[in-house]
């Protein structure tokens, strides 16, 4: 009796889940399709498998182009964030004095802060700081590379502080009474120690800059650098009346989602809810 | 170690992300302050024409800008609601000992990591061909229609799809808050005889409230801030009956050119985010339980 309501629930809960995700079904099918197959059954599987779609999309969408931009980009501003705000936040932790409380605090209380209330001063931040200084900031990668680190600093520096104040201090010192430099023991004995959080800042950070629209939208302007969100929203300007390509195109950006929450699935989730609970 | 080097050390280790920080974040938002006092149109040249609190009164006559706080208010409450109860539905379905509840999981968290933008053109064609077919083939015209042509129906489908994409999300912080209360607390009210109902209204929900403190802090606040869904899904319209805040104050700088005025609309934007989640966190906080 038992085992077979057990049964029933688990069939029920595979059902619910991919009822959920029916919507990605139904963009992947039809990108298949050709238009009358697609007006008359948006919900029928393909009667033949045509790639046509994809090749056209891939080529409008520029979308190795916009791949590449988007993994550069991602990679290395996750990647910094990971070292300087491990840094910062160590030196937070170890250091017990006014100015790290206020640093911490200030990082905090600017979570509160829309990207909305800050894009036009930075826009005009960046764009100066080009000119005048001919430092390239606007529409640049690295460009929006420094200014991701910056947006996704207080988040992180939050997470890597809560983590450090947890390890007790007494393997520091030793280390410390041994010779080693500071450095040397933030590298060798700390940052080791920090997989578990570095885990769930990257996966936070990953997320939202893989994604993110806007911030890119604003700087970067020439064609060659957009990113896969980016191309997206030029595209479907464009071609929107086309429903198989736009399918096409949305499929594609899809993949490498897909892609990366196959390999990383359980830290992924993990890593979500260590973040939350912090 | 001598004092000397040990602020050295802090400088060395601290400097480089506050200073990057410092020109992102803080530098911005003083600017942003400044401009909120000015008539400007953006364009360098032009002069900055400074006008005092007149872009901040002139606000109360956007109207709108009052229709954007209203939708914007009646979205994020609608969001919120629906977010957190399929979100801890589902984690309560997922944290039972079912075979397929970890596949579940996986799944269900899937919509979050594709992003707003896209979802929203997903949920564009779903509305456009899916419901309209199924309007056809059950009769119920009234509920499945092409809900992005319709002024009230385009913003629920607004909350529906944030709601799709957000649920799962906050599934996996409700797991976490499921997980962390300890397992002879059930026990023991097992024995004492309690119903399920009882369980989870007395039992559950009160040793949740940590975890939703943080959810409806996101909820609240990804709702409020929410621009990507709506710029792909509605664009704002049918005439612009979806312009939510985010959208509206991006109208007014880069849209409209009112550098300063779009810039004040930005700078009450924010106090109205900050008071309304701080508040909620005080408020959630203070009914949190200790073990």
């Amino acid at each position: 009796m038992r085992k077979t309501t057990n049964v029933l629930k688990a069939v029920l809960l595979i059902l619910l889940a991919l009822f959920f995700l029916s919507p990605i079904y139904i963009i992947f099918v039809n990108s298949f399709k050709d238009r009358q197959e697609l007006y008359d059954n948006a919900l029928s599987l393909p009667e033949n498998f045509s790639f046509q779609y994809y090749i056209e999309a891939i080529e409008k969408m520029n979308f190795l182009s916009a791949l590449g931009n988007s993994l550069y980009i991602t990679i290395i501003s996750v990647l910094l964030i990971v070292v300087l705000s491990s840094m910062t936040a160590w030196m937070l932790v170890r250091t017990e004095s006014k100015i790290s409380t206020v640093i911490f605090m200030t990082l905090i209380a600017t979570m509160l802060i829309p990207f909305q209330t800050l894009m036009m001063p930075l826009m005009q931040l960046m764009s100066s700081i080009t000119e005048n200084l001919n430092i390239p900031m606007y529409n640049t990668r690295e460009g929006l590379i420094f200014m991701n680190i910056g947006f996704h600093a207080s988040l992180s520096v939050f997470l890597y502080h809560g983590f450090i104040k947890s390890i007790p201090i007494t393997l520091e010192e030793a280390a410390t009474i041994d010779g080693a430099s500071k450095f040397g023991v933030f590298w060798r004995i700390i940052f080791p120690m920090l997989k578990p959080i570095t885990a769930t800042v990257m996966i936070l950070n990953v997320i939202s800059i893989w994604n993110d629209f806007l911030l890119p939208s604003l700087t970067l302007i020439d064609t060659n650098l957009r990113t896969i969100p980016l191309s997206t929203f030029f595209f479907f300007g464009e071609f929107t009346i086309q429903w198989n390509l736009a399918m096409a195109g949305l499929t594609l950006t899809i993949i490498p989602v897909i892609i990366f929450y196959a390999l990383a699935q359980k830290h992924i989730i993990k890593g979500i809810g260590e973040g939350a609970v912090k | 170690m001598t004092k000397r080097s040990n602020i050295k050390w802090f400088v060395l280790f601290t400097v480089p992300l506050l200073f990057i920080f410092t020109i992102v974040v803080i530098i911005p938002f003083l600017i942003g302050i400044y401009y909120s006092f000015f008539e400007w149109d953006g364009i360098g040249a032009n002069p900055k024409v400074f006008v005092g609190t007149d872009n901040f009164i002139e606000l109360w006559k956007d109207e709108q800008f009052l229709r954007s706080t209203w939708l914007t208010t009646l979205f994020t409450v609608l969001s919120v609601i629906t977010i957190n109860i399929i979100g801890l539905a589902f984690a309560m379905l997922v944290t039972s000992k079912v075979r397929s509840a970890n596949a579940a999981r996986t799944l269900l968290f899937m919509p979050y990591l594709i992003g707003g933008l896209i979802l929203g053109y997903i949920w564009q064609f779903v509305f456009l061909d899916v419901f309209t077919f199924f309007g056809e083939i059950t009769g119920f015209d009234q509920v499945f229609f092409n809900w992005l042509v319709d002024p009230e129906f385009a913003l629920y489908s607004l909350v529906f799809v944030f709601t799709w994409q957000m649920a799962g999300y906050i599934m996996i912080i409700y797991i976490a808050g499921i997980q962390a209360i300890p397992n002879d607390v059930i026990e023991a009210s097992k024995i004492d005889g309690a119903s399920k109902w009882q369980r989870f209204t007395r039992i559950t929900l009160p040793l949740l409230m940590p975890a939703l403190t943080i959810s409806l802090f996101l909820t609240l606040s990804s709702a409020f801030k929410i621009y990507d869904v709506n710029l792909s899904l509605t664009g704002g319209g049918p005439a612009n009956a979806t312009e939510l805040f985010a959208m509206n104050i991006y109208q007014e700088i880069f849209g409209s050119s009112n550098y300063g005025f779009g810039q004040a609309k930005a700078i009450v934007f924010f106090l109205i985010v900050a008071a309304i989640t701080l508040t909620q966190v005080y408020m959630t906080k203070k009914r949190e339980v200790e073990m």
